[in-house]
Formats: structure tokens, sequence, C-alpha cells
């Protein structure tokens, strides 16, 4: 009995191991392409800009780019455990206390954009204008109801010092109008939308966002608001298995002519979501 | 239009205007989904099979754990099979996180505690009914559990079933575990969440009635199967 018993478990295992080596091999063409992991923003994929440049560079290369879209913070510790090549977000601070750490080798700026700030169309708080400060110390004051992300993303950090630069102290002052989401852009817009309430969020995903509802922007254009992003290859020193040299290939080409002018050219209805600033030197190097 | 007609008008053009790749998005749910069930079916029956047939301590505690574990919160899981494949863990070694079989294994997990529970209970019973014929047929507990087994099959196809609803249904774990990497991990159940998150509330709906319909499709001639087989063999 229990020979037969073991008999029959090796079986089940050998089954099993079979199955998933099966599924294993079913997998699309994955051994023989080449292909690099890449840590990014939810800002970046949903807008559609990657759809737009990724298949240039494979054009340009052969390799095909894997994105996984997460929030800043997410997408750097995803790279820290090794799970990414590359990591391409927009939180200067945090990206470079990462190159800092030893887990990044060098941050290269490759493109901004710029951040608004969307609200119900009859302003309750009298945000619009032109000043992001302005426009926050509005919305406390008359504790309109606000969506923040809450979630460590690039967009939050930057509404963080958003507040702070308006001289709003959220720890004392936020109360039930302040409301925390912990989710990614595309949710907190949807409850934006849903509540009726201000929020701060990239252009880029704005523009392709359906579901507006009653919001539209009411600040745009501040200098402060401008958002820039960074490209880092993580160290192989940390993680052996790190694909440097297509990384490499990526990052050069983000900021080579191509990939500038590539960047420039996505529009949604006629409008530019991201500005390339790569610096020169930098490109030279590519 | 209402939304819930303009979804359904749009889930009838994706059906009848399939492009390449929502066919890509469906089979590899299903490639995925069926694999996992296939697997969890094997683990989960002779999981079912030896709590039912065998006698020993601390199997109250068993079943209840497996009774349990049906409950299992999809995000949990995906978070802890994340956690065992990415580079930094213990399996980080295959590279197996962000690829189909990583969500195979999270949805392994996830309907294996289904069907060994749902088949423990199934194989119990029928167990209890042929018990007395058993011992004085002589009938050791392995060959009593294949009996079973084939005698119960057309309840245990119905928990298979179940499985493949649950995996094919599920969005947590294989979100965190695939990465909803468009053209490799992208499931119907991701694609859903992303258009959820793009605001294309409408589409989202779509792929969702989509879904539901191939569900639908696979019940449907599952059932039929069942039912021939039933006159045929029962």
């Amino acid at each position: 009995m229990k020979h037969f018993m073991q008999s029959k478990l090796q079986r089940i295992f050998a089954g099993a191991a079979f199955t998933l080596s099966l599924a294993l091999t079913q997998t699309p063409a994955q051994a023989q392409e080449k292909f690099i992991t890449l840590a990014s923003t939810t800002s970046t994929e949903q807008s559609g800009l990657f759809g737009h440049i990724l298949p240039i560079f494979k054009k340009a290369t052969g390799i095909d780019v894997r994105v996984v879209a997460l929030g800043t913070g997410q997408a750097l510790d995803t790279a820290r455990r090794g799970d990414a090549d590359v990591v391409f977000v927009h939180d200067k601070a945090a990206e470079e206390k990462f190159v800092a750490d030893g887990f990044g080798i060098e941050r290269i700026e490759v493109m901004y954009n710029d951040f608004v700030l969307v609200g119900p169309k009859a302003d309750p708080a009298k945000s619009t204008g032109r000043d992001i400060a302005a426009g926050l110390k509005n919305i406390a004051n008359a504790k309109a109801a606000f969506v923040s992300r809450g979630d460590k993303s690039g967009t939050h950090a930057a509404e963080l010092r958003y507040w702070k630069a308006a001289g709003v102290d959220l720890d004392t002052t936020k109360g039930a109008w302040y409301r925390e989401t912990g989710s990614g852009m595309g949710p907190a817009l949807n409850t934006a939308s849903a509540m009726n309430a201000y929020i701060l969020t990239d252009r880029g995903t704005w523009l392709a966002f359906k579901n507006r509802g009653e919001l539209s922007i009411q600040i745009e254009g501040d200098t402060k608001l401008f958002n820039q992003y960074g490209v880092m290859l993580v160290n192989p020193s940390k993680h052996a298995h790190i694909k440097q040299e297509l990384g490499q290939q990526f990052i050069g080409w983000l900021v080579s002519a191509e990939g500038q002018r590539a960047i420039a050219e996505y529009k949604i209805g006629g409008e530019q979501l991201f500005f390339p600033n790569a610096k020169p030197a930098m490109k030279k190097a590519a | 239009m209402n939304p819930f007609f303009a979804a359904l008008a749009g889930a009838v053009d994706l059906i009848t205007h399939a492009d390449q790749k929502l066919v890509d998005i469906i089979s590899l749910s299903l490639k995925v989904s069926a694999t996992a069930v296939v697997i969890a079916s094997v683990l989960g029956l002779a999981i079912g099979a030896i709590v039912s047939v065998t006698r020993f301590t601390g199997r109250g505690m068993v079943i209840a754990a497996l009774n349990a574990t049906m409950g299992l919160p999809p995000v949990v899981i995906g978070l802890v099979v994340y956690l065992l494949l990415s580079r930094a863990g213990p399996l980080g070694h295959y590279g197996l996180l962000f690829t189909p079989p990583a969500m195979v294994i999270a949805q392994v997990i996830l309907i294996t505690p289904i069907i060994a529970a749902l088949s423990r209970q199934i194989l119990e019973d029928a167990w209890r009914e042929y018990q007395d014929q058993f011992a004085s047929l002589g009938i050791k507990n392995a060959s009593a559990a294949a009996t079973l087994i084939w005698d119960c099959r057309f309840s245990l196809v119905t928990i298979a079933l179940a499985g493949l609803g649950r995996a094919c249904a599920e969005v947590g774990a294989v979100m965190i575990v695939g990465g909803n990497i468009d053209g490799v991990t992208r499931t119907m159940t991701t694609a859903i969440a992303l258009e959820t998150t793009k605001g294309d509330l409408p589409l989202a709906l779509s792929l969702g009635i989509v879904l539901v319909a191939i569900v639908l499709a696979i019940n449907i001639v599952a059932q039929w199967l069942k039912s021939f087989a039933e006159r045929r063999y029962g």
C-alpha cells in the first residue's frame, strides 16, 4: 500500500512537472527573443507613449521591451529586487537615492512632461490660475474635496512637495476633504471623477483618460509643475543577470536624436505630451 | 446610449471583429488557466482522496485548513508567489517572474485548495456509503480511492470547472506575478483592469462580457459532454 501510494505520488509529480514544462515551452518565442524588462510608471504606459516609441526602437534594434507599469516607488522597488533591467521613472529625489545606494548605475534625464491640477468645472475652491501653490491653498481653505494618490508614486511625491510649497501642513489640516486612495493615476482619476473632486495628474494620463465627468483642467503652465523623467540601468554588480548590454542600448537610444524625436512626435489630439530634454553630452555618448 | 447597452454592443463588436491582439489575450488566458486547472486537479484530487479515505490524528484540522484556504485572497497569493519568484527571492534564479508560468503557479495555489476541499467532501460522502462493502471485500484504501474517484467522476468534473471559473476570473494574483505586460502576460482580467484604469469603462465592460461569454461557452460544452457521457456510460 505504502509502495503503491509512493509510486502514485511520483507519477502525479512527474505529470505536474510535465504539464508545467509544456506551459513553459508554449510561452510565445521567449527563449529566442532579445528582450529587456523595463519597470516604468503608469503615466508613460497608459498615456500611450510606449505604444508609440517602443515599436520604433524594436524596428531599429530587434530588442523587445517588456514594460511593467507601476508607480515610481514600486517601480524602483521592483528594480531594487533585480526584477527589471532598466527603470524609467519620474521622482528625482528617489532616483538619486536609488543610484546613491548603488542599485542604479547612473541617472540620465530623458524628457519632461507637466502636471495639471484638475477639478470640478464649477471650481468651488476658486483654484483656477497658473499658480499651483495659491490654488492648493484655496482648496485647503475651502476644504474642497481633493483626491490624493497616496501610493508613494512620483505624482504622489510631487503632490506632497506642492502642498509644502503652498504652506499647507497636511498633518494638521487634512480632514474628510483630503481623500487618500492608495491607487494608480487612472483609478484615482476615476475616484475624483465620481466624487467631483480636485486631483493632481500628469497631463498625458489626463489627455488619454476617458471618464472625465465634470472635471476639467484648473491649473496649468506653472514652471513648478514640470515633471522630469530619468532612466537608469539596474546595477549588474547587485544582480548578475541584468541584461547590461541590451539595457544600455535602450538607454542610448532614448537619449539619441532618433529616440528624442520619437518622444516629441507622440501626440494626443494634436497635443504633445512629453518634451525630450536629454543633455547633448549624453546624446554624443550614446 | 445607456452605458450597459453600449458595452453590450461593444462586446458583440469585439467578438465579431476580433483582432489578433484580442485573440492572443484570450488564448493566453485560457492556456494559463487550463494548465493551472490540470495541475491543480491532479494535486487537489490526490489530497482530497487521501484525506477522504484515511483516518489519522489531526485529520479534522487538515479538513478545516483545506476549507479555510478556499478563501485565500488572490492578492496575498500573488504577493507570496512574487516574493518567491523575485530575483531577490529563493526561486529567483529561474527568472520566472513576469512570465506565464508564474501566473500558472499562482493560479495552482489559488485553486488546488478548492478542488481538494470539494472533492474531499464528495469522495468522503461516497466512501461512507461504500465503506462496509470495501471492508467486506477487503479492498485497500488506495484502490477504494481509485474506485470512488471513478464513481464520482461526473461530480468531480463540475469541481474542476469551478476551479477553471475561479482561475479565469482572477485578477489580483496574475496582475502582480505577471506584470500585465503587453503581448506577454496580459490576460483578459488584467486587460479589463487596465481599461478601467484608463477610464474607458465601456471597453472594460465589453471585455468583461466577452470573458463571461467564453466561460459560459466552455461550461455549455462541458455540460453537453457530461450528459452525453452519463447517458452513454453512466
